[in-house]
């Protein structure tokens, strides 16, 4: 057993757990939008990101491809976490301004303006409809093309490809293409109306 | 070509080599390198074989096709030693004049030779030129004795006598111990310790017992070319750094990545491991010793990002290069998985003069925590562009305006850029800071690979951020969103800013953009993309703030803020620059002064570019 | 007896090594200027690569077009080097002279135009790449003549 420490509190893991399967474990939440059990952790969205204090130094990492280490400490909800996080749904909300999930993530986690120039794209290249056609459906109809501000989430030549069975997994895992947001109005605009309802206080801010 | 089997056959061959080569009176040195090549050095070569078999003179003057001298501002260069005669700029009509008179006749062609712009002074030799009078030449210096296509040119001057030490005379452990106490850290770009990669690779368990140790020649830093002139010039040097590496670390198998932008480089390394393997120097039992290891070249496909290790190895792979999370370090799990070794081509070229000079000699160069000496390409608004080798611990100052010459046509210096687009540009009061890789991580930038581009008056700094974020968004791989959506947020606000709509609120939220990349992207690219920016908000923040409140370019660069007339006691009304513009917006008849039509004009300024009587003003 | 088509020639002088991938790509667009469907169908089938994964590494690299290129490819450096002295307003005076953008290939299949993030040349900057060739010190003005003689050489003005 791997022990170390959670937002102060001491924990065991199996050895090769990752920190956000521990904190799952113990039932401490933090946020993912690229993970999901069953597939390969990918770490591009950022979401899931920790402080992790090792040998006195503080870094963020992303906790779903972290493996645990003994002696380690990790601060889920310090402010350096917090204010990365809201950036980073501030990002995501510029690529994709009426997600209901992300939407959702701006409320909870004290969101309440876009600095960014909106731009809906429909797709947060998370990446997980790529994991779920190639692992769990054996098909590999879909991948990323392109690099850099272009990529994107493709068949090859934009034709469909033998591959593909239309099983429709790749909607099901897909975090943004649900019907909108009923709140906002305009891209760019933040719905913020769950704001009073989720409980924020499940997050203590204290660090 | 004989296959060598034994240290004292290399030793046998080095020596025969050696006084073959003496039996000539001269040598005629051309530079060959992409520089020279591009200002015409084939023709100068052709030209000079011409001459050389109508003259006769052959058999009694060694004629030889070199790599990079590093002038490249001067070429096409032509040494003739023993004197060591340095001509410049020498054009196909000059070549046989040249020769007649140098070779022949004993004659000195004065005007062909550098002339130093300050004392005004014409140089004779080499090392009485300026531009390498500070300059310690351990690596590139080679270039001038070897054609990179012949390797018995490299073992004449001691080729593969390191290798020869290190397999024979030496335990691994022991090579790792020397390149420990000679200080090496890596040179493309972190100046991670050489020793502590390669133990740790060493260290590690694989499966199979397959390592591997890779060499980065994927050069993607824009305005740094010294890997390339060094897999050019000598690419034997690298690979016996490489096999020297392999024997210490325990590898059986190497690659050399490199880019497909450098052809010549390319075709000169396949060359050169050919020439080694058919030698003995890679292949089964090196040199007699029981030694395998071999090289491959995997050539990549135009990625910046696949500089970085991950994704180097996933390309390599025949994957896409993008990089992954690093929380199990490549020296245990590299490439397919096995225990791997990354070093950029300089830190490979540096291990062979290590083991030749010894660790405590080689460790007498450069400052307490940066060994040996760094390549630089000194570029950008500087008089005497090229390459330049010098000692680290030697100042800013020193390499710009000792060894470069300082800024041309009068004007002031701005800024000095390092380490491509994950360094920052750092100012005039900063000149006096040593070149080391503390030092320059100190003031916010960092060594790089040694890209050095010096910027002047006429450089806008807002411009520059905006350049590096614009090369960011199209050379991220696009994976993480920090790096991905965080760069393109900075170009739009960059965009505005240079576009004349920026507002005071968006340097708060560069500020903190800039921050949130370095501390969560997932690789070292989105972690160091804000650099350029962050730098330049730091030194030239005053910029930002003259772009946004006062809708003002200082440099003249940003199109939106400037606009162009023309003086109308100056013009002579000769219809240059209305002839020039590209979209009719100069009016005018001749001989009488002509005007801008603003609504028209796109501010390309090319009749400021054209006009002989600096009549046209930009403002 | 039928020619061998030249992506599976590549694949052939490669031993079909997935390492070598690249290098086989570059050969096959050696031969056509550009990367046909149908050569990366083969190669995907003649060395087991799923068409996605192939596809994905075709259009990351940025060497690669699976677009056909014309006749003569002008390419800008747009590195540092290059940037500070004014590569910009050579690549605007290229643009406006060929009438397409970066990337792009002229109607008539004669021209095309590419930008590269540095070739290594910046002791000569503004370096722009004309099949090959290169041309140091280029500027706007400069670059408007190179084009017009290219044109010319072509029979158009």
């Amino acid at each position: 057993m791997v022990r170390f420490v959670i937002d102060g509190r001491s924990v065991e893991a199996e050895k090769g757990w990752t920190v956000l399967e521990t904190a799952r474990h113990y039932g401490i939440e933090i946020p993912t939008l690229c993970y999901m059990e069953g597939l390969t952790p990918y770490s591009s969205c950022r979401l899931c990101i920790v402080e992790i204090i090792r040998g006195g130094r503080s870094r963020l990492s992303a906790s779903c491809s972290y493996p645990v280490q003994e002696g380690i400490e990790v601060r889920t909800n310090s402010e350096k976490v917090r204010r990365a996080r809201k950036v980073i749904i501030e990002l995501l909300l510029a690529s994709c301004p009426n997600s209901r999930t992300l939407q959702c993530l701006a409320s909870k986690y004290g969101v309440t303006k876009i600095r960014f120039r909106p731009e809906d794209r429909g797709c947060i290249l998370c990446g997980l409809c790529v994991r779920m056609c190639k692992e769990q459906m054996q098909a590999g109809a879909i991948g990323f093309a392109n690099r850099g501000t272009q990529r994107e989430v493709a068949m090859p030549f934009h034709s469909r490809s033998e591959e593909c069975r239309e099983c429709g997994a790749c909607l099901y895992v897909c975090p943004v293409c649900e019907l909108p947001c009923p709140g906002p109005l305009r891209p760019g605009q933040l719905c913020n109306s769950c704001l009073d309802t989720v409980q924020i206080e499940a997050f203590p801010s204290k660090d | 070509m004989v296959r060598i089997e034994t240290p004292a056959a290399l030793e046998e061959l080095r020596k025969n080599l050696a006084d073959e080569r003496r039996r000539y009176e001269r040598v005629l040195i051309l530079c060959g390198g992409t520089g020279c090549r591009a200002q015409g050095c084939n023709a100068v070569y052709e030209e000079t074989r011409k001459v050389f078999e109508e003259l006769g003179i052959q058999d009694r003057v060694a004629l030889r096709y070199t790599g990079c001298h590093g002038f490249c501002e001067m070429g096409p260069i032509m040494i003739v030693k023993p004197q060591d005669i340095f001509y410049t700029r020498v054009k196909v009509g000059e070549v046989r004049d040249l020769i007649t008179k140098t070779l022949l006749d004993g004659e000195i062609v004065r005007e062909k030779l550098y002339v130093d712009p300050r004392s005004g002074d014409a140089c004779l030799t080499m090392s009485e030129v300026p531009f390498y009078k500070k300059q310690v030449r351990l690596l590139l210096g080679m270039n001038e004795s070897v054609d990179p296509k012949n390797i018995d040119d490299y073992i004449a001057i001691g080729g593969y006598s390191a290798l020869s030490k290190a397999l024979f005379r030496m335990e691994p452990e022991q090579i790792i111990e020397e390149v420990r106490r000679a200080g090496l850290r890596g040179r493309g770009g972190a100046g991670f310790p050489t020793a502590e990669k390669w133990a740790a690779t060493r260290r590690a368990r694989s499966r199979d017992g397959i390592k591997y140790v890779l060499c980065n020649a994927d050069e993607g830093d824009p305005g740094a070319y010294m890997d390339r002139s060094l897999l050019e010039g000598n690419p034997q040097l690298v690979l016996e750094g490489m096999i020297i590496g392999a024997y210490a670390i325990g590898a059986c198998e190497g690659y050399v990545y490199v880019r497909h932008e450098y052809p010549l480089a390319v075709e000169n390394l396949y060359t050169a491991i050919e020439q080694a393997r058919e030698m003995g120097f890679l292949g089964k039992d090196i040199m007699g010793s029981g030694f395998d290891f071999d090289v491959h070249v995997s050539i990549g496909g135009g990625a910046f990002v696949c500089g970085e290790s991950t994704a180097l190895m996933a390309s390599i792979e025949g994957r896409l290069g993008e990089p992954r999370v690093k929380h199990i370090h490549t020296a245990e799990r590299g490439l397919y998985d096995r225990p791997t070794n990354l070093n950029n081509v300089e830190t490979w070229a540096n291990v062979p003069v290590i083991i030749n000079m010894g660790a405590e000699e080689y460790a007498k160069l450069g400052t307490e925590r940066s060994k040996g000496t760094k390549i630089f390409s000194l570029v950008g608004k500087i008089r005497n562009t090229g390459l330049v080798e010098v000692p680290m611990g030697i100042s800013l100052r020193e390499i710009i305006f000792d060894i470069g010459g300082g800024m041309p046509n009068g004007k002031r210096f701005k800024a000095v850029q390092t380490g491509g687009p994950s360094g920052g540009c750092i100012p005039e009061q900063l000149l006096d800071t040593p070149v080391d890789f503390d030092s320059l991580y100190d003031v916010g930038s960092m060594m790089g690979s040694g890209g050095m581009i010096v910027m002047d008056e006429g450089t806008c700094m807002v411009d520059i951020a905006r350049f590096f974020v614009d090369f960011l968004c199209g050379e991220s791989c696009g994976k993480c969103v920090p790096c991905r959506e965080g760069l393109k947020q900075m170009l739009y606000i960059l965009d505005d800013i240079t576009g004349g709509q920026g507002s005071p609120e968006q340097l708060e939220i560069l500020q903190e953009l800039a921050e949130v990349m370095r501390d969560t992207s997932l690789c070292g690219l989105g972690q160091t993309a804000a650099n350029p920016v962050l730098s330049t908000l730091r030194y030239f923040g005053e910029e930002y703030r003259e772009h946004i409140l006062e809708r003002k370019c200082r440099a003249g660069v940003c199109k939106a803020l400037v606009s162009y007339s023309i003086d109308q006691d100056k013009c002579t009304g000769c219809m240059r620059c209305k002839k020039a513009c590209p979209v009719g917006a100069i009016s005018g008849e001749k001989k009488k002064p002509h005007h801008v039509i603003g609504e028209k004009c796109e501010k390309c300024g090319i009749c400021l570019e054209v006009c002989e009587f600096q009549a046209v003003v930009r403002k | 007896m039928e020619q061998k088509a030249p992506e599976l020639a590549a694949v052939e002088k490669y031993g079909g090594r997935r390492s070598c991938l690249i290098q086989i790509l570059h050969e096959t667009q050696r031969e056509y200027h550009y990367l046909p469907e149908k050569a990366l169908r083969n190669i995907s089938k003649a060395m087991g690569i799923p068409m996605t994964d192939l596809y994905g590494v075709a259009t990351f690299f940025k060497a690669f077009s699976l677009e056909p290129k014309g006749k003569h490819t002008i390419t800008c450096c747009m590195g540092t080097a290059c940037h500070v002295r004014n590569s910009q307003g050579v690549l605007d005076e290229l643009r406006r002279c060929l009438g397409i953008e970066p990337g792009q290939t002229t109607d008539d299949m004669m021209f095309s135009l590419e930008t590269v993030n540095c070739v290594g040349a910046c002791a000569l900057g503004p370096v722009v790449i004309i099949d090959g060739e290169y041309l140091g010190e280029v500027t706007p003005a400069r670059a408007k003549k190179i084009v017009q003689r290219l044109m010319e050489g072509e029979g158009k003005d």
